[in-house]
């Protein structure tokens, strides 16, 4: 009997641009394994009876078994496997958190480092887009035959996408309505390019097109045409999949002055407008020397990483609570912080001061120390007595996080809102109160992950079908 | 893509355009805007509607030739396609029977302030309708600002054509000449609307402004185009564009919307030494 191999305890690492070339351009940050690298970190792979990382992924993916593809040489059956669950697997690949999902509950965490699962699927999900128009076509997902119902989906979001292909899949007719001018939602003006490429994005977009569904752009939903106008039309059922799309401000003196953004203005011009680009493209930004970023989660990481890369000299990020408790991915922070992002913790701004022309020129702030947690299990930051200071900044980009849009609540009689202004919808079917409409991702939680979303478009689809047999 | 249906110079530097958007005009109504964008590389940009026609399924705008996507807009004619068209935006102008009201459109703003003024006539007030411009080839659609009001005023800052002086006057004669007016209208320049607002504070005349601050996406998502009205921050996409004048800090809006003056100027430069001039 041969001996059994030893089991490499070390993922294989993930090649990246320098961190002093990247920060100065916007080609993306993780450079994607070889062929030999993704071969390699599949044979990691135990291929465990449990499968715990089935039920650690919120769609369920059969990571054991696209991992075992890999590993076979059978690349399309990889994609098969991938794309049977989740329709955007370049986009999770990248933006998952799989450090608390998947790759948390891996068998092989007990001992060593857990399978690198989200590079696989980004390995897996690039393959096929490099492949897609080579001789050997790609695997082609084979659509059952026309229900005769109609779905309108409102948003091209994750949750919106994936809540669409799901539907496609099961024969039924999906219309997506999108307000802005492209389709992709935060995966497009949110993420910036040099952490999700927008070809990645518009290639997945482009899959769910594939499968029949046509999505109508510009299209402002409440304001067009009303929820209840496309169920009289003779839409059978629809999906708010609206995410969470309003900025949250300090309410501090100063905020408006000239220079100081949301994180969703900031990005939206620098990703979706390609500000990067002016004068190329007509979308102006104002390139800070000094720029805060007010905030702590993955939105702040990304708006610091894009004033840097605008050519910034030096980018802070101002975070109340300490680094444990920033809610950013561990990897988003190390990138930053490669890059030479200087991060001013327990410091939190009193409020804005500017010069006569109106525009911000410094930032007074407040030491913080941690006292007793909160309702969130976070420890509660409180302003230290006669600790405040200045730093002079030119920009300024506040990502606190956001909202829901109230267009479609205000707009649809019937549907139950939260104080906060989420959707009201069950966990597991994402339907709400008003008959026929169901939603999920974002609208119904607030600000939350990529996948989550994908999870709740995918339980409503399921639920949606079920209803229209 | 949305067609360009009809073209036509209403000054030298003021186009009408009349484009193909029958969903849009199904649901538009006065005070509403839409966001333009020419082409792949062109920036977002509100513009108030001009008018609409929900038979024809077309919308109206004008537009002055002052950046890069207004030159860009002014290119287009007849048989050309704008690449995104998205609306109608913002809240509705309030219409309803008011009594005596007076419409204000200053320079590019008559064009938005004429179909407010025509459904406020429709809900039965008595409009007094005043617009202006600096000079006699800059104004336009006299004719049909007075289809649609009882009484017109017109007036050039030059006094090249009608009354010589700025819209503020004659609506200063208006508000004490005794007639009692229930409410003021007043689209234009920022400054324009901030001295309508000034002349109709010591009567205590509602004033509701149409503001035109910068924005990018105009459903609420950025918050570029926030202002602050009686205090408080409020989102001209969203809470607006019509807001109420005596409560606006005209300051506040004047500064954000020369945010990008050196991008603007940059821009355009670029644009013109690209594109030669067709009319």
């Amino acid at each position: 009997m041969a001996e059994k191999p030893k089991i490499n305890l070390n993922r294989v690492s993930m090649p990246q641009q320098d961190p002093n070339v990247r920060a100065k351009n916007y080609d993306e940050v993780a450079l994607g394994y070889s062929e030999g690298m993704a071969f390699e970190e599949a044979n990691r792979c135990i291929q465990c009876p449990k499968r715990p990382c089935v039920d650690g992924c919120p769609v369920n993916v059969d990571i054991p078994d696209f991992i075992n593809a890999i590993r076979d040489n059978n690349m399309p059956e990889a994609v098969r496997l991938l794309k049977s669950k989740n329709s955007l697997p370049g986009i999770c690949g990248r933006v998952c958190p799989q450090e608390t999902q998947c790759e948390e509950v891996c068998s092989l965490g007990k001992k060593g480092s857990p399978i690198a699962i989200g590079r696989l699927e980004r390995y897996v999900a690039d393959w096929e887009l490099n492949h897609s128009t080579s001789k050997s076509p790609s695997p082609t997902t084979i659509l059952p035959s026309s229900t005769g119902k109609k779905v309108a989906v409102i948003g091209s979001g994750p949750a919106g996408l994936t809540c669409a292909a799901d539907l496609a899949k099961m024969g039924h007719e999906v219309t997506i309505f999108e307000a802005l001018h492209v389709a992709g939602g935060v995966l497009m003006y949110g993420i910036p390019e040099f952490r999700l490429p927008k070809n990645i994005v518009q290639g997945e977009v482009d899959y769910v097109r594939s499968l029949g569904v046509d999505i109508s752009l510009n299209s402002v939903m409440g304001k067009l045409t009303t929820v209840d106008e496309l169920l009289e039309s003779g839409y059978d059922a629809v999906f708010l999949g609206t995410g969470a799309g309003l900025p949250m401000f300090l309410d501090i003196p100063g905020e408006n002055l000239n220079g100081i953004y949301s994180a969703n203005e900031f990005l939206t011009r620098v990703n979706l407008m390609k500000a990067y680009l002016f004068p190329q493209y007509d979308t102006p930004i104002k390139i800070g020397k000094r720029v805060a970023v007010i905030g702590g989660g993955n939105v702040a990481m990304d708006s610091a990483r894009c004033a840097l890369r605008l050519g910034a000299d030096k980018v802070y990020i101002v975070y109340r609570r300490s680094r444990v408790e920033m809610p950013a991915r561990h990897e988003e922070l190390e990138n930053a912080e490669e890059e030479g992002i200087i991060f001013k913790l327990l410091t939190n701004p009193k409020r804005f001061i500017g010069n006569d022309q109106g525009w911000v020129t410094a930032m007074e702030c407040h030491e913080m120390e941690l006292g007793e947690p909160d309702a969130s299990g976070r420890c509660r930051p409180i302003v230290k007595g006669g600790s405040e200071f200045t730093i002079d900044v030119d920009v300024a980009i506040v990502a606190l996080g956001t909202t829901p849009n109230p267009l479609i609540p205000s707009t649809t009689k019937g549907l139950e809102t939260t104080k906060r202004g989420t959707v009201v919808a069950d966990e597991q079917t994402g339907k709400t109160v008003k008959d026929k409409v169901w939603s999920g991702g974002d609208a119904v939680t607030g600000a939350a992950t990529v996948i989550s979303a994908m999870g709740a478009g995918k339980r409503a689809a399921a639920s949606i079908d079920a209803s229209l047999k | 893509m949305y067609r360009v249906v009809a073209k036509e110079k209403l000054c030298p530097a003021i186009d009408f355009m009349k484009i193909e958007a029958p969903t849009i005009a199904r649901k538009a109504k006065p005070g509403q805007f839409v966001v333009i964008r020419i082409d792949e590389v062109g920036e977002r940009i509100p513009l108030t509607l001009a008018d609409w026609d929900e038979k024809e399924g077309t919308i109206s705008l004008v537009a002055m030739q002052v950046g890069t996507t207004t030159y860009k807009l002014a290119c287009l004619n007849a048989g050309d396609h704008i690449l995104d068209l998205v609306g109608p935006l913002g809240l509705p102008s309030h219409i309803e029977k008011f009594g005596t009201v007076v419409c204000i459109g200053g320079g590019v703003g008559v064009a938005p302030i004429f179909p407010i003024a025509r459904a406020l006539r429709q809900a039965g007030n008595k409009v007094i309708s005043i617009i202006g411009a600096r000079s006699k080839d800059l104004l336009f659609w006299e004719d049909r600002l007075r289809s649609v009001s009882d009484e017109l005023i017109v007036t050039t800052d030059d006094g090249s054509y009608a009354r010589k002086g700025v819209v503020t006057e004659p609506l200063k004669e208006v508000l004490t000449k005794g007639e009692q007016v229930s409410r003021v209208i007043a689209i234009g320049p920022a400054i324009m609307m901030k001295f309508c607002s000034l002349t109709t504070k010591p009567f205590g005349v509602t004033t509701i402004v149409s503001l035109n601050s910068i924005m990018v996406d105009g459903t609420g998502m950025c918050g570029c185009c926030r202002v602050s009205v009686g205090g408080m921050t409020k989102f001209v996409c969203v809470d607006g564009p019509e807001l109420d004048g005596h409560e606006v800090d005209w300051e506040l809006l004047f500064n954000r919307q020369r945010i990008y003056c050196d991008e603007e100027k940059q821009s355009m430069e670029l644009w013109k030494s690209c594109h030669c001039q067709r009319s």
